[in-house]
Formats: C-alpha cells, structure tokens, sequence
C-alpha cells in the first residue's frame, strides 16, 4: 500500500516533520546547556539567532502536521473503495490495529504543536527570553510522540491487507458491539444530549469570564479538553443520528462527506481551533507572574479565551442547529 | 493591532513583488524548473485519475455480477438451461447470456473484441465497429469489412455505424455483430453462451446472491463488479505511485536546485539584506519578506504548472504520454477524458512539489537573514 | 535622551587565535541636544562603538543606557523596536538600493512598522520638500549626484522620526564643498532638536563649528 501516493505523501511529511524536529531538538539541547541572557558573548549571540531558525522550522513543522492530519482523514476517506466492507474512513482506520492509535497521536501532537506555538509567541514577547528553557524542554517532550507516531502511521500502512473483511462504522459505532466506540455510540441520546449542552453552557461561561476578568484560565483549559472528547462523544452518540436522519447511524466521519454537505468540517474546525486555543490559554497564564511578560499575559489570554469563545459558540451553534434542522424525531427510539 | 500586521504584510509583499522584479532572470529560472516539476507530477496524477474514473464509469454500466462456467480451470462456453437452474434468487432483478470474443485480424496484427447486439438493422449482413478499427483499415460507413470464420469461410460486412467517439478509450477496437452470425463465425452452438449476467439492485445484497449461486452452480466462478472496481482502484493508484516513485529523482534534483538558489545570493542581494537590517529592518521582517517570496513563486509555479498539465491531459489528451502508452495497443484511442479533479489529488501534489520547496529553502533563508546589521557599516 | 556606556568591551573571535578586542573598556555619556564627534583613525573602534550605540549590535560586556532604559542585553527583537524608533542611521557610502526609486528608498525603515501607506508617501514626501528633492521621488536612485544621495540618504533616517541620528564617516565619499554644505544640514537638525553622533577623520568634520564635543579614540579606548 506504501506506493498509493497520497499515502506517499504522508509518510514523506512525517519524515519531513521528525528531521525538522530533531534538528531543532539539537539546537534546543544547546540552548538548554549553554543559554546565559545576561552575556554578550558570541556564543549567546549565536545562540539567539538560532531561535528564529528554530521557531521558523516548527512553526513549518506544526502547520504540516495539521495538514497531515487532514490529509490522513481525507486519504482513509478515499481508500474506502479499497477494502471490502469499508463505506467511510471507519472502515479504512479499522484495517488493523494501528489506524486509531495513529488518528489519536496526530491529533495528540496537533494539540501539543499548538499549546508549543503559544508559548514560542510569549517567548518571543518578553524582553530577556523568559520562558527560552521551558518551551525547549517541551519540545524534547514533543519528539518521542511524533517517533511514536511516525512508527504507527508506518505501521498502519504497511500492514494493510486488502483481503481482511473490515468492519465499518455500522458495526462499530452500533450500540450492540463492544468496545469503546460501542459504548461511546450506545450512550443514552438523552443524557448524553444533556452532558453536552451542560458542559456546553459551562465552558462558555467560563471563557467569558477569562475574557473579561482574566481569571480562571487553567480551569478554562481543563474544561476545553473536556469539553473537546464530550463533543467528539456527542457526535458520535446523537449529533451524526440527526445529521444522517437515521437512528442507528454513529459515524464521525461519513457527516465529512459531500452527501451530508460537508456539515462535518463545519462542526469539526470550529471544535478543533476552540479546543486548541482553550488549551494554549492555560499555557499562557501560568507565566503571569514573570515580570517581562504580566502585560503580554494579561493582554493576549483574555483575547485568546474570547477567540476560543466564538469558536466554541460556532461549534455548539452548528451543533444545535444540525439536531434542530434535521427530520429525525427521535420519540420511539428512546 | 490586526490592521497593523495586516498592512506589514502588505508593504513587505510590495517589496518581495519589487524585488522579485527587479531580478527577473534569476526569478524565472527557479519559476520555470519549479513549474515543470508541478506540471510533470500533476500531469501523472490528472491523467491516471481520470483513466482510473473513466474505468469506473464504464463498469458502473455493467452488470453487479458475471457468472463464468470453468472447465478444468478454464473458461468455458456456459449452457443457456443455467439461466434455469439459476431460477428465481431473491435481489436478482434481471439476467441474461452474453456472446463475446476476440478476433484476431493479420492485415493489422490487431485483436478486435466482438460483442454482440440486437440492434443492427440487417443481422446477417451489417457490423457496427468501433473508430480504432476504422482508422486501423481504412473504413467509413458503408465500406465492407471482411472477417474469416474457425472454418476458413469468408464473411463481408457493410459497416452501419461507427461507435461513439466519447467513449474511445473503451470502444476504439471494439465490432458489433448479431448473435445469429456470432454463432456461425465462431461456431459456438445454439443454447450456449460465453457467460451469463446478472443485475442486483440492492448492493447490500450481492453478497448473499454469491453465496447462493456458488451452491446452485458448483462449476461456475461468479465475478463481482466491485471486486473489479477495487482492483481498478488498487491497481492504479499503485501506478500513480510507481510514476511518482520514478519522478522522487527529479524532485530531489528540485529540491537541491531551490537550495542553492536561496543560498546562492548575489553580492548586490547580500549587500541589500545588508541594508535593509541597517535601517531598522529585524531578521523575522527579512524572514517574512523572504516567506512571501516563497509563496509568490509557489503559487505562480503551482497554478500554472497545474493548468498546464490540465489542458495537456484533458485537452491534448496527454500527447506526451502517448509514445510510452502507445506500446500498449496498435488500435491506440484518440481518446479524450472527462476533466477530474479532487481535493486529495490537490493535496497529495501541493506535499510534493511545495512542501520539498519550503522546506529546502527554510535554512538558507535564515542563514541569509541573520546579516549582522552593522555588516554595512564595516 | 541622554545616552550613558558603562565599561563597554566588544570581542570578536573569541576563544579562537584571531580573537581581537575592538573596544577595551568605553565609559562615555553624550549629552542630549548636541553634535558629538568620534576621531579616531581607522580601526581605533570608533564604529564600532558607534554601531552598539545605535542598537545595531550587542557590546561582550558592559552597560549602555538610553536615557531610563538599558538596551545592553536586550535581545534583537527589542533592540531593534528601540533602535527604529530612535535612530536614525547616515552611513559612509549612503547604501541606498538601486533598482528601487528615492521614494521607495526613503520609506524602507517604516514598512516593518506597518503604517497606512498614504501616510508614509506624505511623510517621505515632506521630507524630500525640505531637503530640495521634491522633482526627484520617483527617479531611481543611480541617477542622483552624490550629494543628492546623501540627502536622500539623510531623509531616509528621518522618516521615523528619531531623536538620535548617527553618521558613520558621512563625508568620506564627499568634495569638500558638499562636505561643508552637510555639515550645515547638520547644525539645522541639532537646532530642530536631534541629538547627533559622527564619526569621522575628515578635519572639515571635526574642527567644524557645528560640532559640540569631540572624544578620540584609539585602538578601542578613549584618549581624551
């Protein structure tokens, strides 16, 4: 399967992205040894100027890693015609036991790309590099994940066998399998239903007031990643049944398809962006207290957590209004 | 605040356009390498799509199942009475006995495929052929065209029609006969068939009629449609990564190419890099000015090699190809494919062409913008 | 805005056999409001010195003070947001870009600060009027006589408006006459309230009246 091309593409960027990543580690381990603000030593000098080398190779590397999780989507959408019984990327990701593990790495070093992008912006804000150490030792905790999933994503495609009867969302995503995506799918709509619009309200609610009084950031954090596998739980449970007006359909990914007008991406990238900034935010408030960066601090967090806000509203709107504008009723069925 | 970036950007896009203007030559021959590189690659994908999608269309017309009598483990003539025995399966809405075979012609050193069809008008003496025959031979409409039966007897045929010339690719050595003269030239006796059809509405059901035909008719190998659309889809875009694989040599050549050229400044560039740090310009403004740079040249380099390749592909049906497809056949089609594009395809061209681009320049655009500031003054 | 060095030292190459001090140890102030005069031969450091006043680079050690600010271990980011919009930079071959025109030249330093382009345009405009150049904005800079680029070069420094502005040998590619006229647009500019530092081993520069104070300087130390 190594030679479809855009399976070619993909391990190529991962290649790309690991040796853009291990260059900057190899700066940042020399930064980390001989990094002295104070000295205006030639060696210090150097050092600066290879930050800007280091934050252009990331800043690169992160924004491919978001398309590469794209693309993966996208290519195991398209793949779907390759495997006897897959309909959609379900299908495609259920090939072997490595699809999944690799959709939740990307996704894992996506959020961690971004939460790092944060923090290289405060960096850069403050005049005697205040969190210089900080942000490199992240990012030597950052390289280990993506080996990792550089190795499941080789994985995976290396060890497609065309022949294997895969299952697709009808099975897996159906309340009468096992497994998590069975549980996930036969949460009760209800309560389910409930939990979302709860969770919903509260983050919201939070944000705003991140936004306004600037408090409460890492709690906004916190309720954004949760609020981010909720949602993901939520449209597998009942948001997908509404969109797909059929009661036992669960699929995440058939709503990314032209046939429900790409409604997916409306509800994914606003949910994606808002997750990713909510985060990032509680990066940036714990170095309030730095004296280089309590303006930049106190400035950009209320900013990032309303940005996070309108997208979260955007999601949850879309939600809404998928569940709203759908013909489903889902009386009997409960 | 938003304003303000925005408006930085432009003034330093003004500048990049300035200066990329001023250096015509040298941004030209990056341009038109970069260009080819995209043009070659999207002219790959373009056409084994469309090939791959034109083969798709043309299975979608045929039947969901083909059933096949083996004998010995080799196809063999089916009788008309398994239509019978076949009976009444539940999901089959329709079925029926095909004729078909190849015809080998010596004046040409071509087969042709018959098939057979109710529609001409005088059975016994009228064929409709498809247009690679008639450019082969020589033939219009009215012409006679004549074949040797298994037993040496000569047959003439007027030519009715010419088939479609939309549908080249698939038709251009393909002859229509009645089955009454199929019979007799090929000497296949009545209440036999080559292979029988069968239509199942329900996809879901396929499956099920498989199994029940495997019982029914032991000796017989049902062909699925999709089986064949999946082998289609495997089959080419293993083609596509074949060509890709083959082109890795010129990309890389590329990529060395766009390293030197970033790296390689002039004197007079160096010494400007030089001035603009001087008067208040800071490295990321010189590594900005350089992004854009990038994506100007990309972006021309992309749009056009990709419409080029565009009208090479659906508008010269991709005459460069021809010389290496034509080993393929004598009756080659002069075909012309239905414009394809996908996003995926986008995708997959934009990681090979532009992401190698940025990528070899991101050093040497640094190594270029950390001009000490006072280089100028020494 | 006073400027205040502390004991500063400049190395290049170090640790390595090359290595060579170009400043020794400078403690100077300079007054704000005044011209002040670097002599020195060439290689006494007196760029140098002048290059880490201006922000354009960083001393190896010691402090250098900018009125409230120290700007000696600011990182380049700061140091050049400092420098914009402080300094204003005349250097010995005006290194204009050719290619580009004498509007287009004199509006570089202010397009990373992402002004409305109308307002750039008027203010270089403006500039140009004063300087007697109005018919020559949208010529291209090789057409201009050397003492035309030197006051293209002079609008160029001030299209910040900064307080400080730096010369580094101004009147080296000069004939004495120009040489004398410049030092006239030098004096107009202390008087309009610029402070302004020269560097130079010309004596028409110097010796001129125009000039406050001078410090000699000598393979890296002060000698006055």
């Amino acid at each position: 399967m190594l030679l479809n091309p855009a399976i070619m593409a993909l391990v190529l960027v991962l290649i790309v992205v690991c040796s853009m990543l291990m260059l900057a580690s190899g700066f940042a381990i020399q930064v980390l040894r001989h990094w002295d603000i104070e000295s205006g030593s030639e060696r210090q000098l150097g050092l600066e100027r290879r930050t800007y080398l280091i934050s252009t190779l990331l800043i690169w590397a992160f924004s491919f890693e978001l398309m590469s999780l794209l693309l993966f989507i996208y290519n195991a959408e398209s793949m779907s015609g390759q495997f006897v019984g897959a309909m959609c990327a379900t299908g495609v990701l259920n090939v072997n036991g490595w699809g999944w593990p690799t959709l939740f790495l990307k996704m894992a070093v996506f959020f961690s790309g971004a939460v790092w992008l944060a923090l290289n912006y405060l960096d850069n804000q403050g005049y005697d590099y205040p969190v210089v150490k900080q942000k490199y030792r992240l990012l030597l905790a950052i390289l280990p994940l993506l080996f990792a999933e550089f190795i499941l994503q080789l994985l995976y495609f290396t060890n497609m066998d065309p022949d294997v009867i895969t299952s697709c969302c009808g099975t897996l995503f159906s309340s009468q399998a096992e497994g998590v995506a069975a549980e996930v799918s036969g949460l009760p709509p209800r309560n389910m239903m409930l939990v979302f619009m709860l969770i919903g309200v509260i983050v919201i609610v939070n944000g705003l007031r991140v936004a306004l009084r600037g408090r409460g950031s890492w709690l906004f954090a916190l309720l954004g990643g949760t609020a981010f596998v909720v949602a993901l739980m939520s449209i597998v449970s009942f948001v997908s049944l509404y969109i797909y007006e059929h009661p036992h359909h669960h699929c995440p990914f058939c709503i990314l398809k032209s046939g429900h007008d790409y409604v997916g991406y409306i509800l994914y990238v606003p949910l994606f962006i808002a997750a990713a900034l909510a985060m990032s935010v509680g990066a940036l408030s714990s170095w309030r207290e730095k004296p280089s960066l309590t303006l930049t601090v106190n400035r950009v967090v209320p900013r990032l957590s309303s940005i996070a806000v309108i997208f979260f509203a955007l999601f949850y709107l879309a939600a809404g209004w998928s569940v709203w504008a759908s013909n489903l009723t889902m009386a009997e069925v409960w | 605040m938003m304003w303000l970036f925005l408006r930085k950007q432009k003034h330093l896009i003004d500048y990049t356009l300035s200066s990329l203007l001023r250096r015509m030559g040298k941004s030209l021959g990056l341009l038109a390498v970069y260009t080819l590189i995209v043009f070659m690659l999207a002219s790959v994908t373009l056409f084994t799509h469309a090939l791959r999608k034109e083969a798709g269309l043309m299975l979608q017309a045929s039947p969901e199942i083909i059933v096949q009598r083996m004998q010995a483990g080799r196809h063999a003539l089916i009788p008309a009475d398994y239509l019978q025995r076949i009976g009444r399966l539940r999901g089959v809405t329709q079925k029926e006995g095909r004729l078909w075979g190849y015809y080998y012609d010596p004046a040409v050193k071509a087969n042709y495929t018959i098939m057979t069809a109710g529609q001409v008008a005088a059975p016994l003496t009228e064929i409709i052929i498809g247009t690679g025959i008639a450019r082969a031979r020589g033939l219009a409409v009215g012409d006679y065209l004549t074949l040797r039966s298994q037993n040496g007897e000569a047959f003439s045929f007027e030519i009715a029609a010419l088939l479609d010339e939309k549908s080249e690719l698939v038709s251009a050595d393909l002859l229509l006969m009645s089955p009454q003269v199929f019979r007799r030239l090929f000497n296949v006796p009545e209440g036999f068939y080559t292979d029988l059809v069968l239509s199942v509405r329900n996809p879901r059901e396929v499956r099920k009629v498989v199994e029940k035909l495997t019982l029914l008719l032991p000796d017989t190998r049902p062909i699925l449609r999709e089986e064949v659309l999946r082998t289609y889809d495997s089959v080419f875009s293993w083609r596509q990564g074949i060509l890709f694989v083959l082109l890795t040599g010129s990309i890389l050549a590329f990529v060395s190419f766009a390293w030197d050229k970033a790296s390689g400044l002039s004197a007079e560039e160096r010494r400007e890099i030089g001035i603009l740090k001087a008067v208040g310009w800071e490295t990321a403004d010189v590594m900005r000015m350089k992004f854009w740079e990038g994506m100007i040249i990309s972006l021309s380099a992309f749009m056009i090699g990709y419409l080029a390749a565009y009208a090479h592909v659906f508008y010269a049906s991709a005459s460069l190809f021809e010389p290496v497809l034509k080993g393929w056949a004598v009756l080659y089609p002069q075909f012309r494919l239905t414009p394809f594009v996908d996003g995926l395809q986008l995708a997959t061209l934009l990681f090979f062409t532009v992401l190698p681009y940025i990528v070899a320049t991101i050093i040497p655009i640094w190594r270029t913008s950390i001009t000490d500031p006072d280089a100028v003054m020494r | 805005m006073l400027i205040q060095l502390t004991d500063i030292k400049k190395v290049f190459n170090q640790g390595r056999p090359n290595e060579f001090w170009a400043i020794q140890g400078v403690s100077l102030d300079f007054e704000p409001n005044r011209v002040s005069c670097l002599k020195g031969a060439s290689g006494s450091g007196k760029t140098t010195l002048l290059s880490m006043i201006g922000c354009l680079s960083r001393p190896t050690s010691g402090r250098i003070q900018l009125g409230e600010r120290m700007i000696s271990s600011l990182p380049e980011r700061f140091l050049t947001d400092v420098r914009r919009h402080t300094f204003g930079f005349i250097f010995q071959r005006f290194n204009l870009i050719p290619g580009l025109s004498v509007l287009e030249n004199i509006m570089l330093p202010a397009y990373p600060l992402g002004l409305p382009y109308k307002r750039l345009v008027a203010t270089a405009l403006h500039l140009l009027e004063q300087f007697n150049l109005s018919t020559k904005a949208d010529n291209p800079v090789e057409w201009l006589s050397g003492g035309e680029a030197q006051r293209v070069a002079i609008c160029r420094a001030l299209i910040n408006d900064p307080q400080i502005l730096i010369a580094d040998e101004p009147t080296a590619n000069l004939d004495s006459k120009l040489s004398h006229e410049f030092m006239g647009l030098i004096d107009e500019l202390c008087q309009s309230g610029k402070t302004i530092l020269i560097t130079s081993h010309d004596p028409e520069v110097f010796d001129s009246a125009v000039v406050d104070r001078v410090v000699e300087m000598h393979d890296g130390v002060v000698l006055t």
